[in-house]
């Protein structure tokens, strides 16, 4: 791993920065307008965030040559504030996921990410590829067999252009050819981007959301802000990592949680949605070329000139070809190698990662997801390391003592196996437990060793125990109740 | 027994990088440390796909793609980098250093140059890269990272080895300049060249004494001095002295100022080694 200076981050590969830039700018467009539609916004809202925020993190990012823009994860997430409250309360949750991701960064939230196991990573990006897929497919209701067949057609120039060429984005011909298509056969049943909403017609102007600033609005864009910091945060930091491996170089974790609650900050000022890293574009820019921050600002920057250059053009495409490319970006995503692995993998593992997805794909939230895959990954965890536990006993050559020999973790989960390990029922004058390779963790498991001498002590056998660590020590010193004068007292009344 | 360290990259200046070396290594009486830095070009692309097009688990393909490319690539380097040590130990077993251990590392000189001068008690390095022929005239960024990140002094090779007779030492009076005065007085590395001690300015009274006491210092140490102000630019005045006095080598202190002045007003240490076409010593 090595470092890069800034300067570096940003120039070192200028030319290929900026063609990739540009096929990034090319899918944005698309993927944009598809998730300002699942999000149910103008697809200008979507738009404008993708400009602000790609140009934003290009400079105060923590991962050069990621992707960022307004992203299907978030826009899941806010269908229903949009519904019911309008599109200034999804602007002003936008400003609060800022200030929280900010809050984020300089509290050094990044470093929780080491509780994110894989297992729950690709559950994460395994949901995010269903959903999409389950929202393109909502798009196929009411339509006839030239939805269908337009869809066909476009999938077919998405995967099966690159065979001949790799010099042309296959996603775009693939818009190119059904627009003109729709166009000159005249398709009027198809639905176009057009009817979907406004699409941008001017830069963005900076205001702040018109919502009232009381105590109300904040509750209301709260339970919205928190997830979508939570999820904004988690694909962003999932996405850095990938880069890190692609491009083996190290990035600022905490400096992109910043940087990623200042775009949102942003995007939110200038009319634009929440937005986060967005995984397939990422790989898109390092599989076109893009190593360094000017592809991200590239992409931005294409992206508003495409966008106010084509207005009417853009009008016109059809969803058919949008759902073609969201499909692909749904393909793409979804990690394939998983469902092999749910064969080869531990049990555990893969009944995380299922977890993380059904959870995700009912609840549509990928915050909540995440939430239940870690728990479950710290519960299997915690049972694991608990059978690690071996208690073994030899009787002295005297026939008169019993030294039991403890190894292993000692806490919550262990703590009722270790109690259980001992024979009470045997007569003998002392018992000797040996703990030098065991480790108390916590109450529990000094309750437990406690019951042990206690219940000993009381068949008139004497207990001793040694080669306790140090920090065992200090806890059994300061909780147990066996080495404390009564202790036989008490004892009773348990 | 003292140690010197040589960066070298196998460049056009890496003969004259051992020849220095070798220099140094006769009067320091020094065992030689070579250091190859395999240098990580991690943002060249693997190559131009850009359909935009990610199909079935893209993103483990690619991953496997750029890493059996780079690989490849990797091998390459390390063979051609094994060449380059190979070369490094004979010429400066030729020249006469014994002791030599020569090493292959990952990674960029400026990045890691403080994790091996720690040892050393000279660094030796080329005035320009692997790059030197088409950005002549530019010095390396890299070099002042490597400066800056030294505790020791750094040797910076120029193209050519020539024979050492005399040396410049650019003194105003600061603290890395009279470092240097210490240690041509007291390090063998320089003992029996001629030195010109050279400051630049007006001139007060204080620079003066201060000139005075440094010249005491080396003449008490056995060196031929002779001192002088000068005034002007100082890259300007010391090029005509070096060329007007036949001089073979210029010592002095290097990026006395803050990375933030530096940007703002450039360096004078950059200009200078960029001007003089000698080898400079320098001192932090």
């Amino acid at each position: 791993m090595t470092k890069n200076s800034y300067f570096q981050e940003w120039f070192s590969n200028p030319r290929r920065d900026i063609i990739a830039g540009t096929v990034v700018a090319l899918a944005l467009i698309p993927e944009s307008i598809a998730f300002a539609i699942i999000a149910g916004v103008d697809p200008k809202v979507a738009l404008y965030a993708s400009f602000c925020i790609a140009i934003t993190i290009a400079f105060v990012g923590g991962r050069p040559g990621m992707i960022s823009a307004a992203t299907g994860a978030m826009a899941l997430l806010i269908g229903s504030l949009v519904a019911n409250h309008g599109v200034q309360y999804l602007l002003a949750a936008t400003l609060l996921t800022g200030v929280l991701q900010i809050l984020c960064g300089v509290f050094k939230l990044a470093d929780l990410m080491r509780f994110v196991s894989k297992s729950v990573v690709t559950g994460f990006v395994n949901a995010l590829a269903i959903l999409y897929f389950i929202t393109q497919v909502k798009e196929f209701q009411g339509q006839d067999w030239l939805m269908y067949a337009m869809v066909g057609g476009g999938l077919i120039i998405i995967y099966g252009l690159p065979r001949f060429t790799t010099a042309v984005p296959s996603p775009l011909i693939c818009i190119i050819v059904l627009t003109t298509l729709a166009i000159t056969l005249g398709l009027d049943s198809l639905k176009t981007v057009g009817e979907m909403g406004q699409l941008p017609s001017s830069l963005p102007n900076l205001f702040f959301p018109d919502v009232p600033l009381s105590w109300e609005t904040f509750m209301i864009i709260l339970p919205y802000a928190i997830p979508l910091t939570v999820v904004g945060l988690l694909e962003s930091l999932m996405t850095a990592g990938i880069l890190d491996d692609f491009t083996d170089t190290e990035s600022d974790k905490n400096r992109e949680c910043k940087g990623q609650g200042i775009s949102n900050l942003v995007a939110g000022m200038f009319g634009g949605m929440a937005g986060c890293a967005m995984i397939g574009q990422s790989v898109i820019n390092v599989k076109s070329g893009g190593r360094g921050r000017l592809s991200t600002a590239a992409s931005g920057v294409v992206l508003l000139i495409l966008i106010l250059v084509l207005d009417d053009l853009v009008n016109q495409i059809p969803i058919a070809a949008l759902v073609a490319v969201m499909l692909m970006v749904s393909f793409g995503t979804f990690n394939w190698s998983s469902i092999k692995g749910l064969r080869d993998n531990h049990r555990t593992s893969s009944i995380v990662m299922i977890a993380t997805v059904v959870a995700v794909v009912f609840t549509h939230n990928l915050a909540i997801g995440v939430g239940i895959g870690v728990v479950l990954s710290a519960l299997f965890f915690a049972y694991k390391v608990s059978r690690l536990l071996k208690i073994s006993s030899a009787l002295d050559v005297s026939h008169k003592g019993r030294t039991y020999t403890v190894s292993g973790q000692l806490f919550f989960v262990s703590a009722d196996r270790f109690a259980e390990a001992f024979d009470f029922r045997e007569v003998l004058d002392t018992v000797t437990i040996d703990v030098t390779h065991a480790h108390f963790w916590d109450l529990s498991a000094v309750g437990a060793l406690d019951r042990v001498v206690l219940k000993f002590r009381r068949e008139g056998t004497e207990v001793e125990i040694v080669g306790m660590n140090e920090a065992s020590k200090t806890l059994v010193l300061k909780i147990a109740t066996h080495d404390k004068p009564g202790a036989m007292d008490e004892a009773g009344g348990h | 027994m003292p140690n010197i360290l040589a960066c070298t990259d196998g460049s056009i200046y890496a003969t004259s990088v051992y020849n220095h070396t070798a220099w140094a290594a006769a009067k320091m009486s020094a065992s030689v440390h070579v250091l190859h830095m395999l240098d990580p070009h991690h943002e060249d692309p693997v190559k131009a796909d850009t359909s935009g097009s990610i199909g079935f688990g893209a993103k483990s393909a690619l991953l496997s793609e750029i890493v059996e490319l780079e690989a490849a690539r990797a091998k390459i380097a390390r063979k051609h980098g094994k060449v380059i040590l190979e070369d490094a130990t004979d010429q400066l077993r030729k020249a006469g250093v014994n002791d030599i251990q020569a090493e292959q590392k990952h990674g960029r000189v400026s990045d890691s140059i403080e994790n091996y001068e720690r040892d050393a008690d000279l660094v030796v390095i080329g005035k320009r890269g692997n790059h030197a022929d088409f950005a002549t005239g530019h010095i390396g960024h890299n070099l002042e990272r490597v400066v800056r990140g030294c505790h020791h002094p750094v040797l910076v090779a120029s193209r050519e080895f020539s024979n050492m007779n005399s040396f410049v030492l650019a003194y105003d009076g600061g603290a890395s300049a009279q470092k240097a005065v210490e240690y041509a007085a007291t390090n063998p590395l320089l003992k029996g060249m001629k030195c010109h001690l050279l400051s630049i300015g007006k001139g007060n009274a204080k620079l003066e004494k201060a000139l005075d006491e440094a010249k005491q210092t080396l003449s008490n140490a056995g060196f031929e001095v002779s001192a002088e102000i000068r005034d002007g630019e100082p890259d300007q005045v010391i090029g005509e002295a070096v060329a007007q006095e036949h001089i073979d080598l210029l010592v002095m202190g290097a990026y006395g100022h803050s990375h933030i002045r530096h940007l703002i007003v450039g360096s004078t240490t950059t200009a200078m080694i960029r001007t003089v076409k000698i080898p400079v010593l320098l001192f932090r």
